[in-house]
């Protein structure tokens, strides 16, 4: 065969076989990838997306920095069982905002998707303190520290500030705001009262409906707000957003 | 020739200056961000880089302080002394992760003894990713900086190009995993599997790893012979797309300059996408390319043949390369990705069947004409194992990447149990093969201390991979068909407790595997460490002057040139 013969050319030159190795391995990668960038079909718009307050953002880092994605998925697939074990399976607008991803590769634990509602406040701290204290055949680790630790958010409108510039629509006001907001989602009742207003305001508005931001004392200790609160806070809100109680399957809109 | 040599000294000079101030740019720079730190996360790496990198600069003066005349980088020599240390490293880095992952399988099968309230950085979150990126990067990485080197030089006849410089990727390489690792202890992550570390990590690897590019490329360069060798061709594969799958994946904006904390560019679909791009080419260009490379190389020399066919080695090569990019998104089926590129992905997935089983075929036919060594032999046989793990593996990928039994497969322990066939078997016995080759090359030895106590080895890790295999493969499907199970009344029959529940034995029949296979792997240390020393049947060879003395050369691209 003539290309045969060939391929001493690319053995004899180690620039052009490195060339030739740098076009054949990046043709697959661009045809995947490029596309998913401007397709409007990839995500469609649904309503009661917004961005996660301060206080769930840091909640989602707790997440990520505890490696809860290792062992939980966040990704119902449309299949029976899933759907009736975890709730509507995901859009792809659900993760519009989650810089990263936490679709997870792995259900050593179960889907956490849409847990958000699923358990109380209560239940889901107790559970984080000692998992076999509410399910004895659990082997997920205990997380009892977070509640002696005081959450640190000294930064949090940098953060936003670097969120909105990946494209997270964060207003001016609700980055300014953003240390207000964690105590009015924490504590509305002291020491976030006067923010509470705006934080219900600003992200209700951007979710387009009302009961879209929960604002309580979530780990039962009301002095301070500890990561117990922010992942509490996170946990509870994920797959909640959309209201998947006036989707209507039969829809002609939706035979496709 | 005076004249020659004053100047090779010059530019290896300059290269020893080069690292230098490179390195100091990075110590100040490191100090600031210390200095300055917004976080515990920061201060703490800033510190340990400040430590480490300081100790190589340190290290680096008083040994060229304690040179006087001798040219270090002497050309009439092959760079044996970094391969020794990489080989070091690769054994140290091999344990500690094998370590890691017998603590986190026993997690897993008795929650209660190994898991510690108090002490948040032990629990599973933190330690899986110190496990996957300890043997991937640290012990796999180390075996392909140690290898790649050995063999760019053998086969092209002539010294590892740069001076100093592959010091500095040496150096630089472990830097990052110390960096690495103590980041996920403490929590510092960016959640993207196998691409854990934050920003500052990722760009120091991508310094690393564009000078790694550049002594690998300096190399052949200068090469004395006129084709470049199929092996090599793997590694160039290995080190380019790894640097574009390791940029393209960590695009993130730090939050700020002196913080640990950064956000990814993509989100969601996008971010998906691009991370199992990145995670499945890591498996096909890091564990892959890089070690068939090994396999080019270490089976032909080990049995004294030439490599089975030329032309199948190129079709091998380039298929390979191509179809495997293409088979990430069968890691997201039924999910929020678009149906297409979950086809695409599958489709593609399944052709790379093909070029897989080609290279295996290319490597076990290597053989023809020396099958007698799989008996007398027990490395060539730990080789030709590792390649039928490797044909297993690349033959239940595709199975597994099939949409229909990926929604059975997905998520369970069958995918660990996937990984770790291809994990333990292929790419750690090729790797063991390619060590104990090494050792007794690089120091000069008749054979391995004992014998025996490789065909130990074997043996043990070989009964470690089974049992990890199948009780993976039981857990897996049993919990895959548990969660998709309905009773009579049309409800769902289990809830997702009662299946992890059930996994409990397979839990335990995996833990046991794990620790023969760490066992295995802690013989093989003692053994290398032995051999180095002299000892037993590591007698010393009687050595000829002339260090690139090759009887006759051999036809281009066939056989390896030294």
């Amino acid at each position: 065969m003539g290309l045969m013969n060939n391929h001493g050319v690319l053995e004899r030159h180690s620039l052009l076989l490195t060339i030739g190795i740098l076009v054949v391995v990046s043709i697959g990668g661009i045809i995947q990838m490029a596309p998913l960038m401007y397709m409007d079909n990839t995500i469609e718009k649904v309503d009661g997306m917004r961005p996660y307050t301060p206080l769930e953002l840091k909640g989602r880092d707790i997440y990520i920095r505890e490696g809860c994605y290792v062992c939980h998925s966040q990704m119902v697939r449309p299949l029976r069982d899933e759907v009736e074990r975890y709730g509507h399976y995901s859009l792809a607008a659900e993760s519009m905002y989650d810089h990263p991803f936490q679709w997870g590769s792995k259900r050593t634990g179960p889907d956490l998707a849409r847990v958000g509602g699923k358990y109380s406040a209560e239940w889901q701290v107790d559970h984080l303190i000692d998992p076999r204290a509410l399910v004895p055949e659990s082997i997920m680790p205990p997380y009892a520290f977070l509640m002696d630790k005081k959450l640190r958010y000294d930064g949090i409108e940098d953060r936003l500030r670097t969120e909105r510039l990946v494209g997270v629509p964060y207003s001016d006001e609700m980055i300014e705001n953003a240390k207000g907001h964690i105590l009015a989602q924490a504590d509305p009742n002291d020491k976030g009262f006067d923010y509470y207003d705006s934080l219900m305001g600003l992200y209700e508005a951007e979710a387009g409906r009302e009961g879209t931001v929960e604002a309580r004392d979530w780990d039962g200790n009301p002095d301070e707000i500890t990561e117990m609160d922010a992942l509490v806070a996170y946990l509870q809100m994920t797959g909640t957003l959309v209201d998947f109680s006036t989707y209507e399957a039969d829809d002609l809109g939706n035979r496709r | 020739m005076t004249e020659t040599i004053g100047a090779t000294r010059r530019s290896n000079n300059t290269s020893i200056l080069g690292v230098g101030a490179l390195t100091s740019v990075f110590l100040f720079l490191a100090l600031l961000m210390a200095t300055y730190s917004k976080d515990a996360g920061m201060e703490y790496q800033a510190l340990t880089f400040l430590l480490l990198a300081g100790v190589f600069v340190i290290g680096m003066a008083l040994w060229v302080g304690g040179l006087v005349d001798r040219d270090p980088f002497d050309e009439s020599e092959y760079e044996n002394t970094l391969i020794k240390f990489g080989v070091a490293a690769s054994m140290f880095w091999g344990i500690a992760g094998l370590l890691v992952g017998v603590v986190i399988a026993l997690q897993l099968t008795w929650p209660t003894i190994f898991y510690f309230p108090e002490l948040g950085w032990t629990n599973f979150g933190r330690l899986r990713p110190l496990h996957t990126s300890a043997v991937i990067f640290a012990f796999g990485g180390n075996v392909l900086l140690a290898t790649s080197f050995y063999v760019v030089q053998r086969t092209c006849r002539t010294r590892l190009a740069g001076g100093m410089w592959p010091w500095f990727v040496f150096w630089g390489y472990q830097i990052f995993i110390v960096l690495a690792a103590t980041g996920y202890l403490m929590g510092v992550t960016q959640s993207k599997e196998y691409a854990e570390p934050e920003w500052y990590v990722d760009l120091w690897l991508t310094l690393v790893w564009v000078v790694y590019l550049l002594v690998f490329l300096g190399t052949l360069w200068k090469r004395k012979e006129p084709h470049i060798y199929v092996a090599n061709w793997f590694f160039l594969s290995f080190i380019v797309t790894i640097a574009m799958l390791h940029i393209v994946n960590n695009l993130s904006i730090p939050v700020s300059l002196t913080g640990s904390k950064s956000v990814q560019v993509f989100a969601g679909v996008q971010d998906a996408m691009t991370q199992w791009w990145y995670g499945h080419n890591a498996v096909g260009f890091f564990l892959t390319t890089g070690f068939l490379a090994i396999m080019y190389y270490f089976i032909p020399k080990r049995v004294n043949r030439p490599v089975f066919s030329y032309r199948l080695s190129i079709v091998h090569f380039w298929s390979l390369i191509f179809i495997y990019i293409w088979a990430g998104p069968h890691h997201l089926h039924y999910t929020a990705l678009p149906q297409w590129a979950q086809t695409l992905g599958m489709t593609f997935s399944v052709m790379l069947w093909m070029p897989s089983w080609g290279g295996m075929i290319n490597g076990v036919m290597t053989l023809s004409g020396a099958w007698d060594k799989l008996r007398t032999d027990p490395v060539v046989r730990m080789m030709v194992v590792s390649l039928a793990f490797y044909g297993m593996s690349t033959f239940e990928g595709p199975l597994m990447s099939v949409r229909a039994v990926n929604s059975l497969s997905h998520y369970t322990e069958w995918g660990i149990g996937h990984v770790h066939s291809g994990a333990l078997g292929w790419v750690g016995y090729i790797s063991f093969g390619a060590l104990y080759c090494l050792v007794p090359w690089l120091y000069k030895k008749k054979g391995l201390f004992s014998k025996s106590l490789v065909e130990w080895h074997f043996w043990i890790s070989t009964i470690g991979i089974i049992f990890y295999m199948v009780s993976m493969w039981f857990a897996g499907i049993m919990e895959g068909l548990m969660w998709r199970a309905y009773n009579e009344y049309g409800f769902l029959e289990y809830s997702f407790v009662e299946t992890v529940e059930a996994k409990h034995i397979s839990y335990m029949i995996r833990a046991l595997g794990g620790l023969l296979y760490f066992s295995g792997a802690a013989i093989m240390a003692y053994n290398l460490i032995r051999t180095a020393l002299g000892h037993g049947e590591a007698e010393n060879l009687e050595t000829t002057n002339d260090p690139y003395a090759q009887p006759e050369p051999r036809a281009a691209a066939l056989a390896p040139a030294e």
